[in-house]
This record gives structure tokens, sequence and C-alpha cells, in this order.
């Protein structure tokens, strides 16, 4: 079983309470008409599929219900981090700095 | 105000030598969402709203848990309901908010003895020796959303949805078997 750091609550608790929500910082266009089919198939449909560390959003679901990021590792599935929705997308060197 | 309704009726349940699992008196349940400044909401429930995940405060017969950043559980007696509904919707113009009764939604079952917290990692996957005395938390038992209030070293709370009560309560009653044949 994982366990992953909640960062609303502060606490490193089992996978069971939470589900995955997808990659993160995916941005919808602040002007969607501008978009091209090009585009809107990208922001819809086209997700990457590192191997390796990947940001992607979790959910809380069953403690304080709030989504937040984290970014992990797809071979280990180690968690490197998480953080609170909004918060700046950590520098993957930082994260991997004690690793190298 | 919802009815205190509950689809779960409270056929025997465990009363182990080492655990035992009783259904608690029903009690009037207030959900409440709602950012920024709390001091007028503080001032209108009479209780200052815990800020940290987790923590519980009290004053009366109120007792409130905060779930989230800003969600919180509120129980009280169904008599107040009325009058703490009407000081927070008076406070909607000024501060928006969401206070909605979930009484008829979910009932409390009681579990103490001394070997309580360990019949609920049966299905409870978290530490459950390790939330405070005092606190509550909102976890998943057997992958049911369930509210847990610690009120003891070996007494807690676990607030279930209805339609989920017979499985926990069903799943409990293994768990005081399993303490009690233990023991004997």
């Amino acid at each position: 079983m994982l366990l992953i750091h909640c960062p609303y609550c502060d606490e490193t608790l089992p996978e069971v309470e939470f589900t995955y929500a997808g990659q993160a910082h995916v941005v919808r266009a602040a002007d969607p008409a501008s978009q091209s089919d090009e585009e809107w198939e990208n922001f819809l449909y086209i997700r990457s599929n590192p191997k390796g560390p990947h940001y992607e959003r979790w959910r809380h679901l069953h403690g304080c219900g709030r989504f937040f990021n984290a970014v992990r590792d797809t071979i280990s599935d180690r968690f490197l981090t998480t953080y609170k929705a909004g918060a700046p997308r950590p520098e993957l060197s930082s994260l991997l700095g004690d690793r190298t | 105000m919802n009815k205190l309704v509950s689809s779960f009726t409270a056929a025997p349940l465990p009363q182990g030598a080492v655990a035992r699992v009783s259904l608690a008196a029903p009690v009037a349940r207030l959900v409440l969402r709602a950012r920024g400044d709390l001091a007028a909401l503080n001032a209108a429930l009479g209780v200052t709203l815990p800020s940290v995940v987790g923590h519980r405060a009290g004053a009366g017969e109120i007792e409130v848990l905060c779930l989230g950043p800003d969600e919180w559980m509120l129980h009280l007696p169904p008599g107040q309901v009325g009058a703490v509904s009407a000081s927070c919707a008076a406070l909607m113009g000024s501060h928006p908010h969401s206070l909605v009764d979930v009484s008829g939604r979910e009932v409390t079952l009681e579990i103490d003895g001394p070997r309580a917290a360990e019949l609920l990692t049966l299905g409870c996957a978290r530490d459950v020796e390790a939330i405070p005395v005092g606190q509550g938390r909102r976890t998943a038992f057997d992958n049911v959303t369930v509210i847990l209030w610690r009120d003891g070293p070996a007494a807690f709370r676990l607030d279930v949805w209805n339609s989920f009560a017979p499985h926990v309560a069903g799943l409990l009653e293994t768990g005081c078997r399993e303490l009690a044949a233990e023991a004997a």
C-alpha cells in the first residue's frame, strides 16, 4: 500500500483514503473560443505518459475531500512530493537532488 | 428540519468483554461549508470553529469537528437546530456559506472497551491509535466513508451513513466475536 502525504491534513495516510485524478497542471484556455480543434484535442485528450516522475492530481476523498498535486515516480511508485492545488509546480531538479 | 429517520435498526449489536458496539442516541447533524473570515459565524454558532483538520471544539451541547479546510460537522440537540440555522441564515448576505441539515443521513455507533482501537483496525487502514484523544477524523472503514471521533483512549464514535450501517455493524460484530474468542 502507498502512503500519501495530504498537504491539507498534514498527515501521511494510507492510499485507500485517496483517489487518483489524472495529470496535473492541465490548464483550460482563458479564451476557449480562440482554440483550434487541435488545441482542444490536446487539452481534452492528450496526456503525457512518462516513465519516471509524473505530475498528477490526487484527491483525499475519504478525508478532507481536497484535490492536491503530487509528483510520483511511475517506475518505483515513490511519491517525491505533494503540494496544494494552485501552488507552483516544483522543479524536478530540487526533488531529485538528494537522490543523484 | 429533516426527520431523524434511520433505516438502520439496531438488531443485536455485539457486546464482547473487550470491545462493545452500541447505537448512540439520535442527534442533529449539520454540515457547514464556509471560507474567509469566520468570526461572524463563530458568534452566530456560539462556538469557535477549529481551523485545523481533525480538531474539535465544543460549547454547551454543540460539538464541532473540522473535516476539511472549509468544512465542519456539527452535532447538537435536535431542538437547537432551528435557532442555529436561523442565526446563520441571517449572515447569508454578508457572509455566504452553506449549512445543510444531514440529521437523517447517518447513525452513530459507539465503540468502547479495552481493545476498541484494535477492533477498528479491522476496517480502518489508518493508524487509529495515532488519532489524539479529543480529536476526530473522516476516514474510510472497509471503503465506507465514516467519521471517527475519539472520545477517550478506548472510546470511539463512528458516524456511518444509514445504508452502510448494516455492513459496518456486521463487520464489527465479526471482529468482536474474534476478539472474544481470543480472550476466552
